[in-house]
């Protein structure tokens, strides 16, 4: 299970200057929530500012991460 | 869908998308989401009166499976109006609290100002507004 530090980590380093903070709802490592604020979102409608951080974990989003709610912003 | 497809499930998606003008997959009904998350975004198109259809997703996992194909989007419940992906829970919340979900459904916004999400009951739990879209 990855803690809420590895989320924020790998969003971080997939999407270049986000600054992300991510809070684990459950504790139990499946429930997480995140705010990207990234300059890579400008010009980006919030579906596709969403599926580019789901993009990062690929098919984890529904199995071992069961939800990821997303706040996302262009910087 | 009287005929035998190469892929029936798939289908039975599309066509649904495009008889129904908004349309809501979610994990259970709108009387009994089975998930938060399903039953946060049913509490947003109540609060509006926004008339919708929904399907419940859990009865056969080849129907996640295949609308997360069609969609691009990994995570349940989706809101589509005219087709078109609106977005799951945040999305659907934060418009909501907008207006823009008002006008994307064109509905009347709340008669309230913007502000407080609907509160959505507990997966399980009776809903406040017991109705029945499913078609």
């Amino acid at each position: 299970m990855p803690s809420a530090q590895d989320v924020k980590q790998r969003i971080e380093t997939a999407i270049p200057g986000a600054r992300v903070d991510v809070t684990d709802l459950t504790g139990g490592g499946d429930h997480f929530r995140a705010t990207v604020v990234a300059g890579a979102f400008a010009g980006m409608s919030r579906i596709e500012q969403h599926r580019t951080v789901y993009a990062v974990f690929g098919p984890e989003i529904g199995g071992p991460i069961h939800a990821l709610s997303l706040e996302t912003r262009a910087e | 869908m009287s005929e035998t497809t190469e892929n029936p499930i798939r289908e039975a998606i599309q066509e649904a998308l495009t008889e129904h003008p908004v349309i809501l997959f979610m994990k259970g009904t709108p009387e009994r989401p089975m998930c938060g998350f399903s039953a946060r975004t049913v509490a947003a198109l109540e609060a509006l009166n926004a008339p919708f259809a929904a399907v419940d997703i859990l009865p056969d996992p080849r129907i996640r499976q295949e609308l997360s194909a069609i969609s691009n989007w990994p995570t349940i419940p989706q809101l589509f109006v005219k087709g078109e992906l609106v977005g799951g829970c945040d999305i659907v919340t934060e418009m909501y609290e907008t207006g823009e979900l008002a006008q994307v459904l064109g509905v009347e916004p709340p008669a309230a100002a913007p502000g407080e999400a609907p509160v959505a009951a507990e997966p399980g739990a009776p809903p406040l507004q017991p109705h029945n879209n499913l078609t």
